[in-house]
């Protein structure tokens, strides 16, 4: 009796220990990573500050006099910069210069200038979604180890998206630029070439994860490869694929945006000008415009993939 | 044996959801594809596509590609002076004393460029110039005020009214005019990519230098030929080796730095955002509208204001990136809490913990793995933007490129910084797939262990 209660206990004291040992190992691994992970982090901070044309405690007491002129002396030349209406202060400089960039469209109508640039900027977003989707589907049905007509041709096209995906936008943009003149068109080409294998990628991981049942019927009674994939496949995958695009509208009018500021044209441009210069009714203005289209575009976006899709389309990467 | 019209009937009447839907649900892909339609040609209208495509030059579209990997020397030869002599760019890839073996000076007085070879190649003296290519040989005659072509003109040579150009593809071109010939040799790879011309080790083959740094005299008293010929490589002026790896190294910096702060950042605030720990609701709804403006507000804004509050830099760049992604992960992170099971919180609260207990050990063993996941997805993602967002100023290799390119003419070197970029997104993007696997499995594991206990 005490003799087996002995040997209980003497096991589950080893029990203890062993579990105590493996605690304080991984205590050890977590404090370590953590503290790797400080060291990098000041060594990163102290190396971006030296690379700095300013240092951060030296400009630190001026982040406010930075402030100073973007806020105007009146508070409606944000309005009149916006709508492009005429301001009291107009001096002949660009700073109030607002009703110059009206856009007329019929007689005496006119959409204002930050408006059409708003609209060039979405504009850039949808149609380069658009390439990239018309390309990533036909590409996706190729990409997918389930679905592939070839495995040759798959490795191919999974490559190809791949290059599509890491290469720079800025340098394609800047290829184009010189082919077709800089401007929104080159900004197209550059953003369509990058959402081709961003959604390329998402949507053949999405085709390896289908129900092949309905595939398998389709072969039984004799379709061929386009005929299974249209009639099999794209019913299971066209919501998800919508929720991804509906994403990749939202993350392309902030890279349209970007672009805009190196030459895409579009709000962009008119940004990096106005802050440059320190135009502040202009810049709030444009900041007002450019935080309120994201916003709206979020949302609807948000909206309409919660419908499609259901709360799936908000586990992103988990 | 066909279906009767009863059978066909009978399966409509089984199967209404299907056969009698209703008729927004029947015709909303039309609509859709009608719509994406009228979009697409009011976009041509916008964009005045036609026109802008019209006057593109799509024929400077190989040339730029093939400018990527190749470098061309253009010698000129005057013919107006005494004596003929090659004349190269003030920084042609030869450096100050070139001599190279295809400008020929023959016997007779006359010369010979050879751009390919026998094949492909031009003798001229000061009356007629000799163009070889393609098995075809062109005479043209230079004493008549004008170049002049005797013989047919095969279609690789255009004559203008005072010059005379042959095209030779790739390897190059000629172009004869009454007082010089200017040649264009095309090369193909980098020219000087170690060692710039007025590095003393230029023009030396791999095994001189490596002589030379193990043995050799000092060629500058002072220093070690090792470190003179590194100090070479990184002051390397055409290709500027040092500061392009500086300028990635700062990309580098500017996201893990901007995803670090902003995940620490992120991280007690979406504990007091997430509905179903915060103490406050009211407090929930005002950390997830901060977000929200965080996020909206958008890269590009912060950073043109961080370029313009701190000067251009990384600084600026990890600043811009660190506010937007306090907004991300932000978000990310309180939707992930929002998600979990209430269970092991609620076992550890009945065991009397305090509420920072409670979240110690009753959320986070749930909750880190994914945090961790989504950080490092955003930190592959950003190590791409931050390509872009250089290039407004906000530092790293983004400006450098953007640089390059605008001139049109240092492809070469813009290829080179497109390989080091994709290089850098490639490792990254797989340090960053190697840790999610890992968290996958332990997260993977530790579902199970806890199935498996019940």
């Amino acid at each position: 009796m005490t003799a087996s209660a002995t040997i209980h206990s003497e096991a589950t004291r080893q029990q203890a220990d062993a579990w105590r040992r493996q605690t304080s190992l991984r205590r050890f691994y977590t404090a370590l990573g953590v503290g790797l992970l400080l060291v990098a982090m000041c060594a990163t901070m102290w190396f971006a500050d030296e690379a700095n044309a300013g240092h951060f405690f030296e400009r630190l007491p001026h982040i406010l006099d930075f402030l100073s002129w973007l806020i105007p002396k009146d508070w409606n030349d944000v309005w009149r910069a916006l709508f492009d209406i005429a301001s009291p202060h107009d001096k002949g400089t660009q700073e109030f210069n607002f009703p110059l960039g009206r856009v007329y469209v019929w007689g005496g109508f006119y959409i204002p200038e930050y408006f059409e640039l708003m609209l060039t900027t979405v504009n850039v977003a949808l149609v380069s979604t658009f390439i990239g989707f018309v390309f990533a589907v036909p590409f996706s049905f190729i990409a997918a180890r389930n679905l592939t007509p070839s495995p040759i041709l798959r490795l191919v096209v999974k490559r190809f998206m791949e290059l599509l995906r890491a290469f720079p936008e800025i340098v394609i943009a800047g290829l184009f630029a010189a082919i077709v003149s800089i401007g929104p068109v080159a900004a197209i080409i550059a953003i369509g070439l990058h959402s081709i294998g961003a959604l390329g990628k998402l949507f053949y991981e999405i085709n390896e994860n289908i129900d092949m049942r309905p595939e398998e019927g389709l072969r039984a009674v004799g379709a061929n490869w386009i005929e299974r994939v249209r009639f099999a496949d794209l019913p299971q995958v066209l919501p998800n694929f919508m929720s991804y695009t509906l994403l990749r509208i939202e993350i392309n009018v902030r890279i349209s945006t970007i672009m805009g500021a190196v030459g895409g044209g579009g709000i962009g441009e008119e940004l990096k000008l106005s802050i440059s210069r320190g135009f502040g009714a202009k810049t709030l203005a444009l900041v007002l415009l450019l935080f309120v289209t994201i916003f709206l575009v979020d949302q609807f976006s948000a909206w309409l993939r919660r419908k499609l899709v259901g709360e799936q389309a908000f586990l992103m990467s988990a | 044996m066909g279906m009767t019209a009863e059978d066909i009937g009978a399966i409509e009447e089984r199967h209404p959801q299907i056969f009698q839907r209703p008729a927004y649900k029947r015709f909303w892909p039309l609509v859709l594809i009608a719509g994406t339609v009228l979009y697409l040609a009011y976009a041509l209208w916008f964009f005045s596509l036609p026109q802008v495509l019209k006057e593109s030059h799509w024929e400077r579209l190989p040339l730029f590609l093939s400018q990527w990997i190749s470098y061309d020397l253009q010698p000129e030869f005057r013919l107006d002076q005494p004596q003929i002599t090659p004349k190269y760019p003030r920084f042609s890839a030869l450096g100050e004393n070139p001599n190279p073996d295809w400008v020929i000076r023959n016997p007779d007085g006359t010369f010979t460029v050879q751009i390919d070879g026998e094949a492909k190649s031009i003798t001229f003296d000061k009356t007629r110039a000799t163009i070889v290519a393609n098995g075809q040989t062109v005479l043209v005659s230079l004493t008549d005020g004008k170049p002049e072509v005797s013989g047919p003109v095969p279609n690789w040579v255009t004559v203008h009214d005072d010059e005379v150009v042959a095209k030779m593809g790739f390897v190059g071109e000629v172009r004869v005019t009454v007082d010089r010939v200017k040649v264009r040799k095309r090369f193909l790879g980098w020219a000087n990519f170690v060692f710039d011309t007025r590095s003393p080790f230029f023009g030396k083959s791999a095994g001189e230098v490596f002589s030379l740094i193990v043995s050799g005299p000092e060629l500058q008293s002072g220093t070690s030929n090792l470190a003179l010929a590194a100090d070479n490589i990184w002051n390397n002026a055409q290709w500027q080796h040092g500061d392009v790896w500086t300028k990635l190294l700062q990309t580098i910096v500017m996201a893990f730095l901007g995803t670090l702060l902003g995940g620490i950042v992120a991280f007690p605030l979406a504990f007091f955002a997430a509905r179903n720990i915060t103490p406050s609701g009211l407090l929930s709804q005002v950390l997830k509208r901060f977000f929200d403006f965080m996020r909206s507000v958008d890269m590009l804004i912060w950073a043109l204001f961080f370029t313009r509050a701190f000067g251009p830099g990384p600084l600026a760049g990890s600043a811009a990136i660190f506010f937007t992604e306090i907004g991300t992960l932000g978000k990310t992170y309180s939707e992930a809490l929002e998600n979990i099971d209430d269970k092991p919180r609620e076992g550890v609260a009945s065991t009397g913990a305090n509420g920072l207990l409670v979240q110690r050990h009753g959320v986070l063993p749930e909750v880190v793995p994914i945090f961790i996941s989504q950080t490092l997805y955003q930190w592959e993602s950003n190590t791409r933007g931050a390509t872009i967002i250089g290039a407004v100023g906000a530092g790293g290799i983004g400006l450098k490129l953007w640089e390059a390119m605008r001139t049109n003419s240092n492809w070469a070197n813009v290829f080179y910084m497109v390989l080091l970029t994709l290089f850098v997104v490639f490792v990254f993007d797989n340090i960053s797939n190697f840790l999610r696997r890992r968290l996958s499995r332990t997260l993977h594991d530790y579902n199970r262990l806890q199935a498996a206990q019940g």
